[in-house]
Parts: structure tokens; sequence; C-alpha cells
């Protein structure tokens, strides 16, 4: 008796956190004009606005901008940090470690300011920069967790068979060490990719007037009215950040079979 | 150079690129903005440097602020309540269950990928003036006019917990998961009903993880501004709201540094709690 009271809370659980976003996916695809509630018929036309909508095209361009640069450097960052800390005997590594997911221990409102101040004191004002800088920043403690976290299980003796043969421990990193590193390197980077086209906390602190990333376009469109292209433009958010995990994990699946195998 | 010496540089280079940046772009900006609390904004909007408590004194005594910290206190308290009323038997659930646990989990990281502006915004589909239960509700003839439902605490708490559950279940599950099965067993089999044997065993083994799941859902709630804006009626602003409208709208950026510094107090002598209780594995554990 316990045991099915406990699995339909779960049931329960799922489906409030379900439902409502399943709603969107279907309103997108609503006939009526005002795109709400009653349903009409099903049609496309939101998604042909939504492609005829300069205004969200500009703000696709730069939020897969800024996430792909946010995913480059925050990887780069974070590979580079956790390498050393998963291989290396560092001193006081634990300081270190901490160190590393401050940016998420501090509320982003309050990153979000003393970026935004400071920079401004050094002259640097409300810009693309600016924003990158910011979603650095706050992107770099996930990915040190998530590499990390891979990190631990590849084993070491390959590097040092590398060595012990002449490789030069540049040499080892480039041909064993990177190769070995590229599903945690490539779960990094879509994470970093994730969590900055989704932000809006921060960017809206840091963003120029004018320069909207989806979800602040998202944001300035609710202000407004709910128009129906909203339900459309979440449906083409959900896929692109829902669908892109779910082929990388995919992919870094099978790059691992390939080398077990 | 010895090798010795190399061997013990080498982490270091490695790890200049991430500390210098967290040192630039965090810790510097954060003494910053404390230095920058005791300036003030002239009405020219040029701003006076100085040591000038009058920000400090206008967020400290200025009840307005006091009433909007503590409404915010509040909100994130319910909403991390909720969660985890909400939250704990799901995540017992998913590691209590056989066969289709891998689903379940995949399920429960997929709001992660899911936009939050677009999650949160999702109610409005729901509870709006034309939403599914007005529109539903009339169909059926039940209401003749829809039932203005939005724009309150209450759709604040909603948007928050819908938003925050799927990191308070995580936590949890991480460490039901780690938990050994057979304790259950082993106390049922010393004549404690199953119902017992919970309340004794497993859920004090598992409060790590119920802690760590509600510090981060209280901490991310009492953060915010989007959801208050989104869901919230006028009367509805929490305290990051102030924060926002001091930098953003009002340009008064001393001011907005005394009110950020402010909720990084509250905020982090909760962490600091945690942290000298049970340590930061724990939550390290349910993010990575």
């Amino acid at each position: 008796m316990g045991w099915s009271l406990v699995r339909l809370w779960a049931v329960l659980v799922y489906v409030f956190l379900f439902l409502p976003v399943a709603v969107v996916v279907l309103l997108s695809f609503n006939a009526s004009q005002f795109g709400s509630f009653p349903m009409t018929g099903v049609s496309l036309r939101w998604f042909v606005e939504l492609a005829n909508n300069d205004a969200i095209l500009r703000a696709f361009r730069t939020s897969l901008l800024l996430g792909a640069l946010t995913a480059l450097i925050s990887t780069t960052l974070g590979v580079l940090a956790s390498v050393a800390l998963v291989r290396y005997k560092v001193p006081g590594s634990n300081l270190i470690s901490t160190v590393l997911i401050a940016p998420i221990l501090v509320p982003e409102v309050v990153l979000a300011v003393a970026l935004l101040l400071f920079l401004n004191f050094l002259s640097i004002p409300k810009s693309f920069p600016l924003l990158l800088m910011g979603h650095v920043i706050f992107t770099l403690p996930f990915v040190v967790l998530v590499v990390q976290a891979r990190l631990v299980g590849i084993r070491r003796d390959m590097e040092e068979a590398a060595m012990s043969l002449g490789a030069s421990p540049i040499q080892t990193f480039f041909e064993i060490t990177l190769p070995l590193l590229a599903p945690a390197v490539f779960a990094g980077m879509l994470f970093a990719f994730t969590i900055s086209f989704d932000d809006i906390t921060g960017t809206m602190f840091w963003k120029p007037g004018g320069v909207e990333t989806v979800p602040t376009q998202i944001f300035a469109m609710l202000r407004n009215s709910i128009s129906p292209e909203i339900n459309a433009l979440g449906t083409v958010m959900i896929l692109l950040t829902v669908g892109l995990p779910l082929v990388g994990l995919a992919i870094a699946r099978q790059m691992a079979a390939r080398r077990g195998g | 150079m010895t090798v010795e010496a190399r061997e013990a540089r080498q982490p270091w280079i490695l790890l200049s690129p991430a500390l210098a940046t967290i040192a630039l772009l965090l810790f510097v900006p954060l003494l910053f903005i404390v230095v920058y609390s005791f300036w003030l904004r002239t009405a020219t909007g040029a701003d006076q440097v100085g040591f000038h408590l009058d920000n400090w004194r206008e967020a400290l005594t200025d009840p307005f602020y006091r009433d909007i910290l503590l409404s915010t206190l509040r909100i994130a308290a319910i909403t991390t309540l909720l969660c985890a009323v909400m939250g704990y038997p799901a995540a017992y659930f998913i590691a209590r269950s056989r066969g289709n646990k891998m689903l379940l989990l995949l399920l429960l990281m997929l709001p992660f990928w899911i936009s939050y502006i677009i999650r949160t915004m999702s109610w409005i589909n729901i509870l709006g003036v034309s939403g599914a239960i007005n529109s539903t509700l009339i169909a059926l003839g039940v209401i003749t006019e829809p039932i203005q439902m939005l724009y309150n605490e209450t759709t604040v708490i909603l948007g928050l917990v819908h938003f925050l559950l799927p990191f308070m279940v995580l936590n949890v599950y991480v460490s039901l998961e780690g938990i050994d099965e057979t304790l259950e067993d082993a106390a049922c089999s010393l004549g404690a009903t199953r119902w017992n044997s919970f309340l004794e065993v497993t859920l004090p083994l598992s409060l790590p993880g119920l802690a760590a799941g509600g510090l981060l859902c209280f901490v991310l709630a009492a953060g915010t501004y989007i959801t208050p804006l989104v869901l919230g009626g006028p009367t509805d602003a929490m305290f990051a709201n102030l924060v926002f409208e001091a930098i953003i709208t009002q340009l008064d950026w001393p001011l907005g540094s005394a009110l950020s510094l402010m909720l990084l107090a509250v905020l982090g002598v909760l962490v600091l709690v945690y942290n000298h209780f049970l340590g930061m594995a724990q939550l390290m554990k349910g993010l990575g």
C-alpha cells in the first residue's frame, strides 16, 4: 500500500514538472489566431512568423555566438584546472576547489552587479565582451565539476607508458591525454553552452540596450503581451536545449564505446 | 630546474588561467562593490567618492527594504519546504525502483535543459485568463467569466517550486542511493515496521542530501528577480528586484552595491553555516 502511494506521488511530481512545458509545445501548433485555448486546429503558422521575425533571429544569432564562445573559453579554462586538480598533488587543493566553484556560491544577481560595476569602473561598458566575461565566470564552476567527475575515471597508465617510451609531456598531453579527455571536454562544452544559452538573470544586467539574447527577447515579449509566437519560440528552444545534449550524450557514448572496443 | 621542481610547477601553470579569471571577474569586483557602497550617487549622476554611510543607513534602517527582505526569506522558506515535501517521496521512488531507473533519472534531468524563462512563463498558459484551467471551466459551464489566478505571491511560489524541485529531487536521490538498502531490511527483521525502519534508519541517513537540496533551493529562490517579474503582481517584488531596480532603473549604483552586499551577507551566512556542519562535499555530489 505504502509503495503504491509513493509511486502515485512520484507520477504526480513528474506531471507537475512536465505538464506546463507540454502545454507550451501543444499551443505552439495551435491554429487559433490568439494562440491560446481552445485549440482550433494544428498549424505551423507561428513557426513561420518566428522565422520571419527579425528581432528573434537576431536574438538567436547573439545567443548562439555567445554560447559558443562561452563554451570554448570556459571549457579551456575548466579542463586545464581539472587536469591539475585530478592529476597532480596540489597543496591546498580543497581551498582551490572551493575557489573554482565560488561563482555558483555567490547569488547570480550579486555576481552580475559586481562584474557590471567593476568593469564599468575600468571603462568597459555594457557590451558583448562584458556579456561574454559574465557567462564565462558563471559557467566555469559547472565545467570544472563535470570535467572533474569524468576525469577521475581515466587511468594514468597510458600516459605513463607514452612517457616511458620517450614522449615529451606536451606530446603525451596532445596524443594521449586529450583524446582520452575528449568526452569530458565535449560534456563540459555542451554544459557551458546550454547554461549560457538559457541565462537571463545575469544577462539582463550585462546586455547593452538594443541587444537581446533569446531568453531576454522572450522576457521582453512577455512584458508587451502574450504573443503566440512565444510558445513557438519556446518549442524551438526546448528542441535545441534538450535535443543537443541528447545527441551529445549519444555521440559521447559512441566515442567511449569505440575506444573501449 | 630539477624534475621535481618542474613537476611541482606544472599544476599551477594549468590552474592559473582559471584562478586568475575568478580572481579578476569575481573576487576583485566583489571587493570593489564593498568600496563602491560607501560612495554616493549625486543628483547630477556622478559618483561622489568617499566614505559615506548613507547607503548602508538607508538599506539597513528603511522598513521598506527590511519588509521585502523578510518576505523574500519567507517565500524562499516556503518554496524550500514545498520542494522537500514534494521531492522527497519522488526521490525515494526513483532510488528504490527497479528496471526503469535510468529513464526516471533522464526525465528528472530534462527540466535542467529546458530554459528557466520558458518553464516560468509556461504557467501563464495554464493559469492565465485564457489559459487551460479557465477555458476548461468556461467550456464546462462552471464559470462564465475567467478567474484571475495569476500575478500574486502564490504563483511566484508555484513558479519557484517548479523551477527548483529537480534540484531537491536530485540531491535527495544522490544521498538515498548511497544508503545500503539491506539496512532497512535488517531493521524490519529485528521487528520494526516498514514505516518505522524508514523513519529510524533511512530518513536520518538521507538528511545530508535533504539539507544540500534545501540549501540550493533556498539560495536560488531568495536570489531570483525574474520569477516575480513574470508571475508576480506589482507588490510581489523580492529583494533581488530591489537590486535590479536600483542598478538598472534608478542607476543608483552605490545603493545597489549596498543592497547586493546585504543579500550576499544573508545568503552567505546560510552557506557558511551549512559548510560548517556538513561541508561542501555533499553539495558537489548533487551538482556534479
